[in-house]
């Protein structure tokens, strides 16, 4: 039995000092330093990969995940709008937040696996590229038809020139250009100190799970249970996908971590522009208020365990 | 005080949501504003409390100096446009300028 990451007890630390209403609140700038230097050492890791393979041999699982990422918010809308009794574009903006992935629980689940040193693939960050965008063209569309009226123009530029994408993908070309003795120079700021960074992140993400949960209690039940039931759904397709793609036992659980993900950047900037009558808080709620401390605390060892059963059942 | 009245202009203050500035500076610009100051901003309304913690619940402070017709035509927009689903309050004042031919 491992003992608890203290990566997750700075989580905790967060969330019980904002739910307290303790006198702590990171300046915006830390926040925002915070995430750029890791969405730009995710994407470094994963751009160091692709240097030493080759592209095409990827192009298979890039595919796959890219169908994944436009499956699941289909997956999610019938059930928000039925079983929920959401309105239409309510039901598509949580749609594509649950489609779409979370960086941060990205690197909580790299750093899971790094400590019990199990292996997974190192080209996962370019697949979590690849996860981001789909959803929210699937949840726009699910919200408006293919309407004239939407500023598609507007739109690709918020997906694809937002803050996640450009330091991911910056990140990712960089990592590949530079190679791997390129980057040794840059090293000890983005992997070395890799784990301190992401306790500072998840401390402010404590604070802003807590500011989250205030709501939590207006929309009651139905959105409790999806915000915990739709992330194990998710994994275990994206579990299942991973076993099909052969990825490795870790591989698989990074991907059902994935899929398991709400996004909480990207998405509600895109759905705030493109789909302005979806209520924000609603969305946000489950992802950051329920999603989010689920798979932090649960969902990684949990997708893990399940990771772990679907390779024993269905075979190496 | 015909001299006084020249220099009076209108001050639009625009609090709104961080997530919008980029349509709102375009449409600003499109209805003839001649400049514009942003700032982060932070409070409480109707939409409840946007503490800026990230960018989600940012939130910005648009001042815009102008004449009548232009403060007018940013209203009206703005209006019709954002009032529906964006947290976004707006107000209008009178204030004497140093240099009238700027505005």
């Amino acid at each position: 039995m491992n003992p608890i990451d203290p990566i997750i007890l700075f989580f905790l630390l967060g969330l019980i000092a904002g739910l307290a209403r303790a006198e702590l609140r990171l300046p915006a700038a830390i926040y925002d330093f915070v995430s750029i230097l890791l969405l730009l050492a995710i994407g470094l890791k994963g751009g160091i990969e692709l240097a030493k393979q080759p592209f095409g041999d990827l192009l298979p699982q890039i595919l796959a995940v890219l169908a994944m990422g436009f499956a699941l918010p289909l997956v999610a809308y019938p059930v928000l709008r039925h079983l929920g009794r959401f309105q239409r574009a309510d039901a598509a903006s949580i749609a594509a937040h649950y489609g779409s992935v979370s960086v941060g629980t990205y690197a909580v689940a790299v750093a899971y696996f790094g400590t019990r040193e199990i292996f997974f693939e190192a080209h996962m960050p370019l697949l979590l590229v690849v996860l981001e965008v789909p959803a929210i063209l699937v949840g726009i569309v699910l919200a408006r038809g293919m309407s004239r009226e939407t500023r598609w123009g507007a739109v690709m530029h918020e997906v694809f020139l937002g803050k996640g994408i450009v330091l991911l993908l910056g990140g990712l070309l960089i990592g590949w250009i530079a190679g791997p003795e390129g980057v040794v120079s840059i090293k000890p700021l983005f992997f070395d100190l890799f784990k301190g960074i992401l306790a500072i992140f998840l401390l402010e993400m404590g604070l802003i799970t807590a500011a989250q949960i205030g709501s939590l209690r207006q929309y009651g039940l139905f959105l409790l249970s999806f915000g915990m039931l739709m992330p194990v759904g998710s994994a275990l397709i994206g579990a299942l996908l991973g076993w099909a793609l052969g990825l490795s036992m870790g591989g698989t659980a990074v991907l059902a971590t994935l899929a398991a993900s709400a996004s909480y950047i990207a998405v509600p900037a895109a759905m705030r522009v493109s789909v302005p009558e979806a209520n924000p808080t609603l969305s946000l709620t489950a992802s950051l208020g329920i999603t989010f401390p689920f798979n932090v605390l649960i969902g990684v060892p949990l997708y893990h365990a399940m990771a772990e059963r679907v390779h024993a059942f269905l075979g190496a | 005080m015909s001299l006084a009245n020249d220099r009076i202009r209108k001050l639009l203050t625009i609090v709104t949501e961080g997530a919008i500035e980029s349509a709102l500076v375009r449409d600003l610009d499109r209805l003839g504003a001649h400049g514009y100051t942003i700032t982060e901003a932070r409070g409480k309304g109707r939409r409840g409390v946007r503490n800026a913690g990230w960018d989600a619940s940012s939130n910005i402070r648009i001042e815009v100096v102008c004449n009548d017709d232009t403060a007018a035509a940013i209203a009206a927009h703005l209006q019709a446009q954002y009032y529906d689903n964006y947290a976004m309050i707006l107000w209008a004042s009178e204030v004497e300028v140093l240099r009238p031919e700027k505005f």
